[in-house]
Parts: structure tokens; C-alpha cells; sequence
């Protein structure tokens, strides 16, 4: 019989082997599912995980796959140090895409050097206000943030759908729910000749270091620590309760609006009714395999990137449905929830009858 | 076996040759990283009192969570009634006959006390007749409880009271009794002795846990020293005086602190004037028409039971809440009822809450940090929004040198400190910031006799430098002690303020219990 033991304290060794054992038993439990679709395990698995990398182009394509990833992971990360869990970053990243998409789209013509800088810092302020809605309410309503963020993902979904297939529509496309592509004025520019990955790769990584000094050294970022660990401490401490949520809201929605924005002038090019393959969701996962720290969420993000250069490998090689990539992070996410009990406990294997007769 | 011999005691007692109700030999029970209860022996017999006394950490409530069938032993025989055996479970331990009031009582606040002895019962032989058998309890045992009252609105004397009856409905041969009197005003306490008396004299065995040595001498007919999980010692506390006790509980001679040095009126550094605050959270305490004034130099006590209104006191002094009118509260002459917390600790006010942690202080981070949570403002840890580490480090080395902190050093977690160590650094952190109003609620609650007068000695010298200290406490010989001038908080309400000497113990239970003034009744 197997006993989880309280170990009196975190574990420092399994805070770092949870999420290697929740990535060794997701492969496994992948290999499986393969294995049940009639396709052989091994090469399944090669073609998932190791093919997209041998390429040419796999690399740079996994860094332009996690740059999104890593700005709203490390918003993220933020966030739920506080326990503030902001579950609609997919909801901000659209609206920053809007909001800055926008910009780009009425201005096409303005100077480059003042137009993307205001499209990011709108896109910014979009997903910023997109989370300001759950902020309001959670401080003046007590409503859980949990709820009002994912629902007003829905809505700022329609609201994006409603402006390609009706008032942002591009006149020269043939009906199709898309807007015009933006200007070359408008286009986050590429950074490496030849490749995709362009100046929102860099800008992930600044917003990773930047957020891992600020949660290192920054008052703020003791603030968001104690919250999340005892709020009536944080309120002895003298921080307040709502300008940390609003704060964290606010931080977490700017950067997945910013992340928005650049997967939209950026890699896509226009606005179309989905701009996000699900970002914003795996987002959280990332953020909690990467231990809610901001560098290891730019691991992380390469991780759950992989899976999905990985499934549109298996789709096109191995003939399987791209579902293959949802189902790999929903697993992953399981076991990581899994594992990270033994954190905090010990299993023990007990015989049953134990008897003190010494 | 191998126990200290038990001296004989008074005549009434049942003849020593029968075998002991419970006997436990050398148990030893280990935790990670500590050894709680190192090879202890403890003897219980029928109609004897016996006290296991110790400090905080001393392995009073391991031994206890054994007995009760809370925890297993690595080590040792338990017989009961001379049989040996394992207790495997509370519910073991209450088929043998094994009652226990714990400290934390475990009570429905929206039931009633019927209800909630109805749910406290095992098995539905005992639910039979309750009503009728609860009320001969509560006449025969002078525990008077009235069925339909709900909980919520009960004092924590009447609660504890429920759980006492909730035991003597199972008829239990031993009952264990965990700090029972700290929540007890003293009327309260010396009937729960009466009953407690009344029990023994009927042949049940009592286990007395508690620190508090005069009321073990009163009590108890045995005692039982446990110190680093050792009985140091097997005694009859009425034969021994209250400092070879306390010797034997912390090994080593305690000073008791200065005598106040009294002062004379100073300008108020904090002045009350009228407060009165809804309370925030659900059962929690209305405050109403609060007013007093400290002047530096000086310490006002504040007593009271527990939720009468300390907490919420100690929150709108702080600035946790706020209060209105802003005038309802002035720290030096500054209006600052509607400050936050960082504003008053600007303006000199530092705090120290009752409960360590979670509030004054978190497990999971260093005591570097933890003294950045309430130093930073006064003593400059931080600049331009970042942490100066280096500094907070230093700031929390010195107070772990200058409170004599067990600590491994500032970048320990405050979680690796025992609750007493964890104290002294929470209200060196405090003291040590210089202020000029010092607000402490319950100090020295639960921890040992060395920290307890450390930390006295702290307040003290901080007085006689010239702030102004407002202690709030349970403990009355604490607050009778080291107080110029005492309150009483019933109900959410301050009594008018009494210097120690104008004032007896049973005055103090009235106001506890809620009468209003003492003026009436003295010149009445």
C-alpha cells in the first residue's frame, strides 16, 4: 500500500525533478496513445519530438513558436506568485491584437520608427484593459477572477471575429474574414535574414530577465511573494491587497496584449477570426512548468512550443489529427499537478497489519 | 519501570496496589529532524490528578496525540488497566474510556449546543435520552449549558464547557484537559477546578496539561516534567514552590523581570478618542466608544477573553483597517485614523500581532526578509522600490544577536525556528526599529518561560526609553505585572482604566464577563 507522508517542508530536489518526471511520464503516456492508434511508438515519438528540431529551419521556428509563449508565461508566472489567477491571457492577447492590429491597420502609410512602437504600446494597453475588467471586479466585487477572465475570453474572441467579417474587412479579399496585411511599416521587423524569428523573440527574453529581477529584488516583487504566501501578512507588511491584483492583472494582460499583437503584425500579417493556436492557455502551463519563475518559463516555453511544431509534424507525417498537440500539454499539465505532490510529501510503501510488538 | 518514585499522597486516593489505569514505558516518537519524545514514562492511576507540565516544544502534545490515539509510537509499551496495547485511533481511545478537551475546540459556530454534542457522539447508543442525561451532567458537575443556544453566541468559557460536557456523556476513565484554563477568566477557571476536583473525587483519572504552575499546584495531586521530550522529573507539585517548577521546566534559574520603574505623565504618544469600527468579518467583534490615552514612558494593559475584540482592536490601531473619523485615533498628535499601516510605522507606531504566522511573520521565507516585511519603512531596506539585501541581512542579524534568536543565522526560514525563537525575532524586529508606540498583542503567548521574560524585559526598556506600549494579553499576571495602568475588552468595549494596584482579580473577571463599570458596584 502506498502512503503520502507530509515531509514538514518543500522539497528543494523534487521542486526541480517534478516537472523532469511529468515530462518523462508524458512521452511514455504519449508513446501509448501512439501505440493505440495503430502507429509504432518509437518513430511515433521521433517524428513528435526530435524531427522538428533536426531541420534547418527548427530551431529558429521553435523560438518564434515560444516568443508568445514566454511573454504571457512570464505575465503569467507573476500573476499566480500572488494567487491571482488570471486563467484569460488568450482573451488579452486578442484584445492587444485589436487594439494595436488596429492602429496598423488605419495608419498604414505613417513612418515605421512611430507606428510599431504605438502599435505595441496599444497593444499593451488592450490586453491591459481586457484585464482590467476582471481586476475591477474582483476588488470591488470580490468576483473570482478565475471566472471573469476566461468568460470575457469568449467575448473578446466574437468581438475579433465581428471586426473581420464585418466593419474590418478587406474590401480586395474576396469575402474571405480577414483584414487587409499590414503595411511593411506595420510588420514587427525579422531579425535573422532567412528565417521568421523577428524582434518579438528578443523582446520575450528582456521581458524574462526584466521580470526575474523584478521578483528578485523589486519591493514589488517581495509584495507579490508574501501575498501569495499569507495576504494578511502582506497587509501587515503595509501592501495593499488591491493594488497588488490590480497590478498583476494589469502586468499579465499588457504582456499577453503585447504578445497579441506581434503574433498578429508579426508571423501572420493580418487579422483573421483565430490569430492563436490556444497561446493563452498554454501559457498557464508553461508558466507552472517553468516552477511561476521567469526563466524557467523561457524553458518551459520551448518545451510546449516543441509540441506544437510536433503536431504539425505528426499531422503531416504520421497522418494524425493535430489534436495530438492538446492532447500532449493536457497530459503534461496532469502530471504536473501530479508530481508537484511530492513536493510537499513523502510516499511510503507500507505493509498492511503493521503491528508494534517489539 | 525505571521511573522517579512517586511520593504517597492524601488519604482518599485508591490503594497503589491496583494496576495502574494507563502506564506508558519508555515511548519514543521521532519527527524528522527531532526527537520528541525520548523514552518517556508517565503513570496515570483512578481518581488522581496528574499535571504533565513543560514548555512549548517540550513534547507535551506528542505525548498526548499518543495517548489520545492520534499518533503512533516508534517505541515503548502503553498498557491500560494492565493490559498492554496500541491505542490505533481517537475512536480506540474513546471505546476505552478516553475523553479529551483539546485547547482548539472543534464546534459548530452555527449550531446549537445540542447539535453539537449530538454530533460529537459515536454511535447512536449514546444518543439516546441525550437531553435528559445532559442535563444531569450539567447539574451534577455544576456545568450549566443551555441546549438551544447556538454557538456563535457563546463565551469561550460556556464553549469549553460544551466540549467537557461532550466528554462526560461517553463516561470516561481518563480525561485529558489541554491548557484548559487560557481562554477562562479566573471565576471561570476555579469552577472548571471544582468540577475537575469533583471528577477526581468520583475515581476518573484527569491529565492536566498546562504551564501555568500556580493553578498546577492548586490542582494537581502529580506532575510530570517533560523538557526536550525527557521526564526531567516525577513530583507532588503541592510540595514544591513555584520556582523550583519553573527550574525544573526550562533547566536553568529564570530572572524575573525589573520591577516597573513608574513614571510620570507624559503627553500621549496614542490617543483613543471614540472609536468604534463594524467588524469585517463573520463572527468577528463590533468595536464601540473606544477611548484611552498612553503617554510615552508608560505600558497600558489591555485584558480580556479571547474574541472580545483584540483583534479588531489591534487591526485599526495598526492601520490594517481604517478607521473613521480620522481623529478617532492620533499617534503623536497626528490624526491617523485614516493612514495605512506603512504611514503609522512613518510616523513611529510599530506592531506585533498575536499570530505568528501567516501575520507578523511567514514560514516559507528568511527572517531577512521577514524583517523587510515590517522594518523596511523605519529602517531603510529598501530604495527606489528595490531591496537593499545586504541591509534587511544585517537588520535581522542584529536582532537575532540582541534577542538572543536560536536561529542558524538571518537567511534561515522563519519556519526552522520554534514558535518561541520565532517570537523573540518578531518582537526584536519591532523593538528594534526604535519606535515611539509600540502596540504587542499576546506577546508571549505559548512560548517558553526564557523567551517570555526576554521579551518582557524588551518592553520594559523600551518604555523606560520613552515610548509609549500598549499590551494587549490574556495573561493577567503578564499584564497585572508589567502594566502602569489596565483596560479590560469585553464585548468589543474598553472599560475605564485602572492602575494594578486599584484593582483584585475578581474585579477583573467581572469587567471580563462584561459589566460595565466597577465604580458601581465599589461605591454602591
Amino acid at each position: 500500500m502506498l502512503r503520502l507522508e507530509p515531509r514538514g517542508g518543500r522539497s528543494p530536489v523534487w521542486a526541480v525533478a517534478s516537472p523532469i518526471l511529468a515530462m518523462a511520464l508524458t512521452v511514455a503516456v504519449s508513446a501509448a496513445i501512439f501505440a493505440l492508434l495503430g502507429r509504432a511508438p518509437g518513430p511515433a515519438l521521433y517524428t513528435f519530438l526530435i524531427e522538428p528540431l533536426t531541420s534547418e529551419s527548427g530551431p529558429p521556428e521553435l523560438a518564434v513558436k515560444a516568443a508568445p509563449l514566454i511573454l504571457i508565461g512570464v505575465g503569467l508566472a507573476l500573476a499566480f506568485r500572488a494567487n491571482v489567477w488570471n486563467i484569460g491571457a488568450e482573451g488579452q492577447y486578442t484584445m492587444g491584437a485589436i487594439f494595436g492590429g488596429g492602429l496598423g491597420l488605419a495608419y498604414p502609410d505613417a513612418p515605421a520608427a512611430v507606428l510599431l512602437p504605438a502599435m505595441m504600446a496599444l497593444g499593451v494597453v488592450g490586453g491591459a484593459a481586457a484585464a482590467a475588467i476582471p481586476a475591477y471586479l474582483r476588488t470591488r466585487f470580490n468576483a473570482s477572477e478565475i471566472l471573469t477572465s476566461l468568460m470575457l475570453t469568449y467575448v473578446i474572441q466574437l468581438l475579433l471575429i465581428y471586426l473581420v467579417t464585418g466593419p474590418w474587412r478587406d474590401p480586395e479579399g474576396y469575402g474571405f474574414p480577414q483584414t487587409a496585411l499590414f503595411s511593411e511599416a506595420a510588420t514587427v521587423p525579422i531579425l535573422i535574414e532567412g528565417t521568421r524569428v523577428h524582434l518579438g523573440v528578443a523582446l520575450a527574453v528582456a521581458a524574462a530577465l526584466i521580470a526575474w529581477l523584478l521578483l528578485q529584488r523589486s519591493v514589488f516583487g517581495f509584495a507579490l511573494r508574501v501575498y501569495g504566501q499569507a495576504p494578511r501578512a502582506a497587509r501587515f507588511g503595509g501592501f495593499s491587497e488591491a493594488r497588488l491584483i490590480w497590478a498583476t492583472l494589469l502586468m499579465s494582460g499588457g504582456l499577453a496584449g503585447l504578445a497579441g499583437l506581434i503574433e498578429a503584425a508579426g508571423p501572420i500579417g493580418q487579422l483573421l477570426p483565430k490569430i492563436s493556436p490556444g497561446y493563452g492557455f498554454t501559457a498557464i502551463i508553461v508558466a507552472f512548468l517553468g516552477r511561476l519563475h521567469p526563466l524557467g518559463v523561457v524553458v518551459a516555453a520551448l518545451v510546449l512550443a516543441l509540441s506544437y511544431l510536433g503536431g504539425e509534424a505528426a499531422q503531416i507525417d504520421l497522418g494524425l489529427p493535430s489534436a495530438v498537440t492538446g492532447i500532449f500539454q493536457g497530459v503534461l499539465l496532469f502530471f504536473l499537478l501530479a508530481c508537484d505532490v511530492l513536493i510537499l510529501y513523502r510516499v511510503r510503501i507500507v505493509r498492511r497489519a503493521v503491528k508494534e510488538a517489539a | 519501570m525505571t521511573g522517579p518514585v512517586i511520593p504517597p499522597t492524601g488519604g482518599d486516593t485508591p490503594p497503589l496496589l491496583a494496576p495502574p489505569l494507563l502506564k506508558l514505558s519508555g515511548i519514543v516518537k521521532r519527527f524528522p529532524g527531532s526527537l520528541a519524545n525520548d523514552r518517556v514514562d508517565l503513570t496515570l492511576r483512578a481518581g488522581r490528578i496528574h499535571a504533565l507540565l513543560g514548555e512549548n516544544g517540550a513534547g507535551k502534545s506528542t505525548l498526548v496525540k499518543i495517548i489520545y490515539g492520534v499518533l503512533r509510537p516508534d517505541a515503548g509499551q502503553m498498557s491500560w488497566r494492565g493490559e498492554a496495547l496500541t491505542i490505533a485511533s481517537p475512536a480506540h481511545a474513546r471505546r476505552l474510556g478516553i475523553g479529551m478537551v483539546f485547547q482548539h475546540f472543534s464546534l459548530f459556530e452555527a449550531l446549537t449546543v445540542a447539535e453539537n454534542i449530538l454530533l460529537g457522539l459515536d454511535d447512536a447508543a449514546s444518543r439516546r435520552d441525550l437531553p435528559r442525561r445532559m442535563s444531569e451532567i450539567s447539574a451534577r458537575y455544576g456545568l450549566p449549558l443551555e441546549a438551544d443556544r447556538v454557538v456563535h453566541d457563546l463565551s469561550v468559557g460556556e464553549r469549553q464547557r460544551i466540549e467537557v460536557v461532550r466528554c462526560l456523556l461517553q463516561n470516561p476513565a481518563l480525561l485529558i484537559m489541554d491548557e484548559p484554563t487560557s481562554v477562562l477568566t479566573p471565576q471561570e477557571a476555579e469552577r472548571l477546578f471544582q468540577t475537575l476536583r469533583r471528577l477526581a473525587g468520583e475515581g476518573c483519572a484527569i491529565l492536566y496539561i498546562s504551564h501555568k504552575l500556580d493553578e498546577i499546584r492548586a490542582l494537581c495531586d502529580e506532575a510530570t516534567i517533560l523538557r526536550q521530550g525527557r521526564v526531567v522529573a516525577t513530583c507532588d507539585p503541592r510540595r514544591e514552590t513555584t520556582e523550583r517548577l519553573a527550574g525544573l521546566m526550562i533547566g536553568g534559574d529564570i530572572k524575573p523581570p525589573a520591577a516597573r520603574r513608574h513614571t510620570a505623565a507624559a503627553p500621549p504618544r496614542l490617543a483613543v478618542t471614540r472609536l468604534g469600527l463594524p467588524a469585517t468579518r463573520q463572527f468577528g467583534t463590533d468595536l464601540s466608544d473606544i477611548s484611552f490615552t498612553v503617554g510615552g514612558g508608560e505600558i497600558f494593559g489591555i485584558g480580556g477573553i479571547a474574541g472580545n475584540g483584540q483583534v479588531e482592536l489591534m487591526e485599526a490601531l495598526s492601520g490594517e483597517t481604517l478607521a473613521d473619523p480620522a481623529e478617532a485615533i492620533r499617534i503623536d498628535g497626528v490624526a491617523a485614523g485614516r493612514l495605512d499601516i506603512s504611514a503609522r510605522r512613518a510616523l513611529g507606531a510599530c506592531f506585533a500581532p498575536e499570530e505568528r504566522y501567516g501575520h507578523a511573520a511567514i514560514s516559507g521565507i528568511s527572517l531577512a526578509e521577514n524583517a523587510l516585511l515590517s522594518a523596511r519603512v523605519r529602517r531603510g531596506l529598501a530604495r527606489l522600490g528595490f531591496v537593499d539585501a545586504a541591509r534587511s541581512t544585517g537588520f535581522a542579524a542584529h536582532v537575532i544577536r540582541a534577542f538572543d534568536v536560536r536561529a542558524s543565522g538571518p537567511l534561515a526560514e522563519a519556519r526552522t525556528l520554534s514558535g518561541g525563537n520565532l517570537q523573540k525575532f518578531i518582537v526584536g524586529r519591532e523593538v528594534n526599529q526604535e519606535p515611539g508606540l509600540l502596540i504587542v498583542n499576546q506577546p508571549t503567548w505559548g512560548v517558553d518561560v526564557g523567551a517570555a521574560v526576554t521579551i518582557h524585559r524588551a518592553l520594559i526598556e523600551l518604555a523606560a526609553a520613552g515610548a509609549a506600549i500598549v499590551l494587549l494579553s490574556q495573561d493577567l499576571d503578564e499584564i497585572l505585572t508589567l502594566c502602569d495602568r489596565i483596560a479590560i475588552i469585553a464585548g468589543g468595549r474598553l472599560s475605564q482604566a485602572y492602575r494594578p494596584s486599584e484593582i483584585t482579580l475578581s474585579d477583573i473577571g467581572l469587567l471580563m464577563g462584561g459589566t460595565d463599570s466597577l465604580a458601581r458596584h465599589a461605591q454602591a
